[in-house]
């Protein structure tokens, strides 16, 4: 199985990918969790405003069989959620670095950033 | 957990057609190929092929089978003809269910029983038991020699003589595979050895279970899927399985039921027939048929968007927790969340509210009417 990896992203070992512009991260699961998920049928996204520490469990996706949380990679302020992924989940399973993104935190700590996984590191712990 | 998990006669062909593999009831079984909502659609649609094989088979022979088998189970072996089939309960003393399973009788005195794969121990072990009394009667475990498949929807009917061809040779008599009406099992050939081919299934759409030698069921496979291709037939994991039993409120040996849960409670005692004589549990399955049990298992929709409901969540009735869900998913076919629960008899109504609490939270459902879902196509 070929996995997306995009180049210009940074990776968490939970399978959560990271999208800095400024002092804001976007934040979405991967490729390769989507397609070991399949089917995501709900999302949950943390309340905007929720201080979240690099680590913490703050989202839930589920498909048809199970329940999985989603750890930001980063600590800091959550500054928006994406509602459309709410109304529509499939968009995590088709666009899971687009359209399917889960939420935004503006950095605390913005050196974090450099501890999390290259793309190469990523590709080669899900073995792409 | 990973301690030495059993694989079907099929291992070799799920891990080639890439899918994924998990633990369940000792066996390491595909969950999925390609996704279970397509698996799913597939089966609703056209047609989908399970691997079975995990599943135990028990053979009752002898002038006292029949005889026997009325004693064990609960449903009326005596209005089984030869070459037919009958869903059926196997009770304790108490009336909880030991194991649900099919009874076919391929022959006069000859019987086949199909259990659950979790069970097959606990099952041989309390049927050896119950035989100790019960005179003329052999009983044979040949659950390791037989393995199964399970062909699924409702395509399938137009090309089951593709892959199971010519004239039955005992059982049900028919000219083709076809031909068998619904719970009819009939005695075929495949590549000249022997198949037990029956017009059942678990997913509440038209199909056939096809069981045989271990040995064969990779030839069996390979050629039903050739067969299949041109009416869409794809593998199927037990995640559809699963999907598709829940829609079709089927239970689950270890979810709706247990030792400890009557067919009463759960909602099938339509097959218990407290007129065919004694059987083990009659006492308690009468007095419960009679006063109405004290729980019941119903069927729910949940009446907002919110998370699936899962197997153990809490169900909530006018803020008290009154029972717990015993499963739960998400309806492919009715795109909402749907389950089965045990809530106090008095409250077990199609139209009562009542909430599921998911991760602390309560989200609103409602008891509905069994099934979810009801093939148009069904015979």
């Amino acid at each position: 199985m070929s996995s997306n990896i995009p180049g210009d992203l940074r990776y968490a070992k939970s399978h959560e990918w990271v999208r800095v512009s400024g002092d804001t991260a976007t934040i979405g699961i991967t490729d390769h969790a989507q397609h070991e998920l399949t089917d995501i049928v709900f999302v949950e996204l943390p309340a905007v405003g929720r201080k979240v520490k690099a680590g913490e469990a703050c989202a839930v996706v589920e498909s048809v069989k199970t329940a999985s949380d989603i750890y930001s990679p980063v600590s800091g302020e959550v500054t928006a959620v994406n509602k459309v992924v709410v109304d529509n989940p499939a968009l995590v399973n088709g666009e899971p670095y687009g359209n399917g993104w889960f939420f935004q935190i503006r950095l605390s700590q913005p050196a974090e950033v450099n501890s999390l996984l290259s793309p190469g590191d990523y590709g080669k712990q899900i073995g792409a | 957990m990973n301690q030495t998990l059993k694989r079907t006669p099929l291992f070799a062909v799920h891990q080639r057609a890439g899918a994924r593999l998990v633990p369940f009831g000792g066996w390491e079984m595909p969950v999925q190929y390609s996704s279970i909502v397509d698996e799913h659609l597939a089966v609703r649609r056209a047609a989908g092929l399970f691997d079975i094989s995990h599943m135990g088979e028990a053979r009752v022979s002898g002038a006292g089978a029949t005889e026997y088998l009325n004693r064990l189970l609960t449903n009326d072996i005596r209005k089984l003809p030869v070459g037919g089939g009958q869903y059926t309960l196997m009770c304790n003393e108490r009336g909880g269910v030991i194991d649900d399973l099919y009874v076919y009788r391929p022959g006069e005195q000859e019987y086949l029983l199909v259990i659950n794969a979790s069970r097959i121990d606990d099952d041989y072990a309390w049927m050896q038991k119950q035989a100790a009394t019960a005179n003329g009667t052999k009983l044979e475990n040949a659950s390791d020699e037989l393995g199964a498949v399970a062909l699924q929807g409702p395509r399938t009917a137009d090309f089951i003589n593709a892959c199971i061809s010519g004239a039955s040779q005992g059982g049900t008599a028919v000219a083709s595979a076809s031909e068998l009406k619904k719970n009819q099992v009939g005695e075929f050939e495949f590549r000249g050895r022997p198949v037990y081919l029956a017009r059942t299934g678990y997913t509440g759409e038209d199909g056939f279970e096809i069981i045989a030698a271990s040995e064969l069921m990779e030839g069996l496979w390979m050629h039903i899927m050739a067969q299949g291709h041109a009416h869409c037939l794809q593998p199927a994991g037990l995640g559809a399985r699963d999907t598709l039993r829940t829609e079709a409120c089927y239970p689950l040996y270890g979810h709706e039921l247990d030792e400890n849960t009557t067919p009463i409670e759960a909602g099938v005692g339509f097959f218990v027939a407290l007129d065919k004589g004694d059987f083990t549990g009659r006492a308690v399955l009468a007095e419960q048929k009679a006063k109405g049990p004290a729980r019941r298992c119903v069927a729910f929709k949940m009446t907002d968007r919110s998370a699936p409901p899962r197997p153990h969540y809490a169900v909530w009735i006018n803020n008290e927790t009154v029972g717990e869900v015993t499963s739960g998913t998400q309806s492919p076919s009715l795109n909402a969340g749907i389950g089965m629960a045990y809530v106090p008899g008095d409250l077990a109504k199609p139209g009562t509210k009542i909430e599921i609490e998911i991760r602390g939270k309560r989200a609103p459902a409602e008891i509905v009417t069994k099934p979810f879902y009801r093939s148009p196509n069904k015979t």
